[in-house]
Order: C-alpha cells, then structure tokens, then sequence
C-alpha cells in the first residue's frame, strides 16, 4: 500500500495533493462504484454540513448522495436559506459555530481562499467544493477519474481545454491535476478569457503548454476536448461575445475530423458551447460524469473520515 | 558621477538611503510620506552608476529616521537598499534591508474577490517568490502581484 494518509486532512487545492496521492484517491474512487449501486454503512452516525454559500445544486446534491450512499448524514444550507449570512455574520464565525454539528464540512463561496481560510478556523476538515474562479479540486478529481476510466490511462494524452479559463474555476483546477501527469495540454480561448497568468506560470514548469485560438486546427489529434462554458456576463461588451461565441460551439461539423475515440467532457451544466446532437455521438461522456462524481466525492469523505484506508 | 561630488550634499543628521533599484527612488520618498515642502534638507539622486547594480538611486533626508514599517514599505520597491543613519556627519548605524518570505498586512491582495479583501478576521498574507522583480503570492487566492501592484497601493 502506497504511503499516502488522507485521514483529517483539508481539500483545499488539487496543488496539495502528489500524483500517486491523486492515484490513490482515484483507485479508491473506483473502489466506490460497486458501494454506490448497494449502499454502505461505512459512515454511519457521520454528519455532512454542506455550507452553500452560493447556488450549485448539481455539487451540493452530488455530495449529499455522496455521504447517503455510505449511510451517513446531511446538514446544511443553499444560497436562498442563509439567515445568519444576511444578517453580516462572516466566514470565520459560521465555520467556527457549524464545526460543532458536523464531523467534516464541503464549502462553497464565492471568494477565492475561502476554503483556506475555513480550513484556518476549522478543527473539523474542509472540503472545497468551489471557492470563487479559482478553483474546483473535486471537480478536477472527477475529470481525472472520467478522463482514467474512459481511456485507460493519462498519461500520453492530448487534452485540448476550451472556452472561458480565466474565471471558469473548474478549468484551473483540472490544469494544475493535468500538469502532474504527462500530458500534452491546449488551451483554446477568447483573448479576453486567457488562461490566468498564475496557473499558466506554474503549469508551464511541467508540461507542454500551447496556447491556440483555432480548435479545427487541433481536433484531429486531440484524444480529451475538455469544453467549459462561456459566460455573456464575463465580457467587456456584447460585441466581443458575439464575436467568439460561435467559434466555440462544438456540433458534428466541428468533430469532422476527428479521432473516433475522442473524449468529450464538460463539467455541466452547459449552454450552447455543445449542441443537443452531439450528445448522441459515442464521443460524448458527459453525463457519464455525474456518476462518476458521486463515486470520486464517496472516496473523498470515506478517505478523509477514516473509513477506508 | 562620482560619490566624490555626491559628497556636496552630505547631511549633518538624518538618514541616507542608499543601493535603491535605479529609478525606484521617488517611491521611496513617496512611502515615507515626503512631499519635499517640510523645509528639511533632502538629495535624490537617480540612476546613479553602481559597482553592484548597473544603476542605483540615493535618498539623503536631514532630521528624518524611519520605522520598521517604512523600513519593510521601502523593501517591496528597494529590496537591496542600505539604510545609513547619520549623526554628526557620521554614520553610526548601518541597516540592510531585507525582504521577509512571508509579507503580512503592508499590502493588500489586488483581487477584488480575494476573502482577504471580505470582512474576516484575517490580515493579508504573501509569500515572496522573487524580490528583484518582485513577485508576491496571496496565501488564501494565490494571485500574483507585481512592483506596480504594490506601488499603486503605497
Ligand atoms: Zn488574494
């Protein structure tokens, strides 16, 4: 057994983690599949808080099946319901009170470092599950056990990511879990939506990076086309977005020419960066991933809370 | 020029501020706060040729001594400068400065959605990554600043 020990430990960044760490909780992941379709009683008399400081059903609900499958519990709030936020009570304060009911909590906030600094005031762990553009680590872990389970491998892969990789969070997070592997990354995006400079400086450091604005250029050998969504409101003028809003829509025509075994992925929920008819395609794996999340966020709260080693 | 002529304008008590990266000397000024109508004696001298830079400024400054805030200010912009205190046309003390691994409080994260910017009961937070250039990392978002981030703010 690898010496690896999530036990207490916070998911703060997918940076903190080393890749046979990332391995691991992906090995355990796919412990978890036959767990999800039976159900467990590994956690047991266990309490989730899942403190949703800002809307997202999908994560929220994936964690709390999550934590069901493995027969514990759930405690929380969504967006709508947060009374003691609205009267001006911070962070700090709301971790340092909910700590007491739970024995680990996931935390979504719009501010970036919100998870870290929760994990400062915590004495239960912190799981991030989503913190201002920056960053998504249980997102990116799902990408990696998609991207795994569907080619077998991740190393040697060409992974194109395209659209909004300056505040889309889910893509920092899944280039910082790529750069750990030997892969070939593309980043395809608007000149506005550049990929931002810190993730890009770091990720520079440890595998090819290319920075390309044509997508039918590259699709022919691109074995992972990672699409994210591209939001109206992240633009300067509405001219700007008409301007590239088409250029990253992927329908058949875009996939012309490409591999067979192509694996295409987005973390949901989308717009029209993919349209309806390539969902049919054998290359579509998306939906496949709200599976997967489930089976990823299982070995995450088993692994953290002792359950499994 | 030589430190020969620079000698025109030694100062009887005071602080003399010296190796300061070339061009960075009004910054400097700037952070302690001086806008030279305080009727002290004061010498700038910028982009000076230098044995250990390529070029340096120097601020001389009479009847002014500095905290260790200023002190930590004038290391983000002037990480290599030596700070002479002068008494009596003499240096009596002689101090580097020296930039911290860690920078706490002096400057602000430039994210405006950085949960050090919120109200928490946290003061900002950086790791210095480079001096010269300068590269600061925000402990809690990780974003990077630069010198102009940093001059902006002082
Ligand atoms: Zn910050």
């Amino acid at each position: 057994m690898p010496n690896v020990n999530f036990q207490g430990r916070d998911i703060i960044s997918i940076e903190d983690f080393t890749q046979q760490e990332i391995n691991y909780i992906l090995d355990t992941s796919r412990s978890m599949e036959p767990i999800a379709k039976n159900g467990s009683d590994m956690l047991k008399r266990k309490i989730l808080a899942t403190l949703f400081f800002e809307p997202s059903t999908r994560t929220r609900l994936s964690f709390e099946a999550a934590m069901l499958k493995l027969g514990g519990n759930n405690i929380g709030f969504a967006e709508a319901e947060i009374a003691s936020v609205k009267k001006g009570e911070n962070l700090a304060d709301t971790i340092r009170t909910v700590q007491n009911y739970a024995d680990i909590i996931a935390l979504r906030h719009p501010l970036e470092g919100a998870a870290k600094l929760a994990a400062e005031f915590s004495n239960v762990p912190i799981i991030n599950a989503g913190t201002g553009a920056e960053e998504h680590p249980t997102q990116a872990l799902i990408d990696l056990y998609t991207i795994r389970k569907e080619k077998g491998k991740i190393d040697g892969l060409k992974i194109a990511v395209i659209g909004d990789l300056r505040y889309g969070r889910t893509v920092h997070s899944l280039a910082y879990a790529l750069a750990k592997y030997n892969v070939e990354l593309t980043l395809i995006s608007p000149e506005t939506l550049k990929m931002r400079r810190e993730v890009l400086n770091i990720i520079q450091t440890k595998i090819p990076v290319a920075e390309e604005p044509n997508l039918e250029k590259i699709i022919p050998q691109t074995d992972v086309l990672y699409v994210t969504r591209i939001q109206k409101e992240r633009f300067p003028d509405a001219a700007e977005y008409a301007k590239v809003k088409g250029t990253y829509r992927i329908d058949l025509k875009t996939l012309k020419n490409a591999k067979k075994d192509l694996t295409i992925l987005h973390p949901l929920p989308r717009i029209d960066e993919i349209v309806p008819e390539v969902d049919a395609t054998p290359q579509a794996r998306y939906f496949q991933q709200a599976w997967n999340g489930t089976v990823v966020r299982m070995a995450l709260l088993a692994l953290v809370l002792g359950a499994t080693k | 020029m030589s430190d020969k002529e620079l000698r025109v304008s030694k100062i009887k008590d005071g602080t003399v501020i010296d190796h300061i990266s070339g061009g960075y000397a009004l910054d400097v000024v700037k952070i302690l706060g001086i806008t030279g109508r305080e009727k002290r004696v004061m010498t700038i001298a910028i982009n000076v040729p230098s044995k250990r830079f390529k070029a340096k400024d120097i601020v001389k400054i009479e009847g002014r001594a500095l905290n260790s805030q200023e002190v930590n200010r004038i290391a983000l912009v002037a990480p290599h400068a030596t700070i002479n205190i002068i008494c009596d046309y003499k240096v009596v003390e002689k101090l580097e400065v020296k930039l911290p691994k860690v920078i706490e409080g002096i400057v602000r994260c430039v994210n405006p959605a950085c949960v050090s910017n919120s109200d928490e009961p946290v003061s900002s937070k950086f790791y210095v990554k480079s001096d010269e250039p300068l590269v600061l990392k925000c402990h809690y978002c990780g974003y990077i600043l630069e010198k102009a981030d940093v001059l902006q703010q002082l």
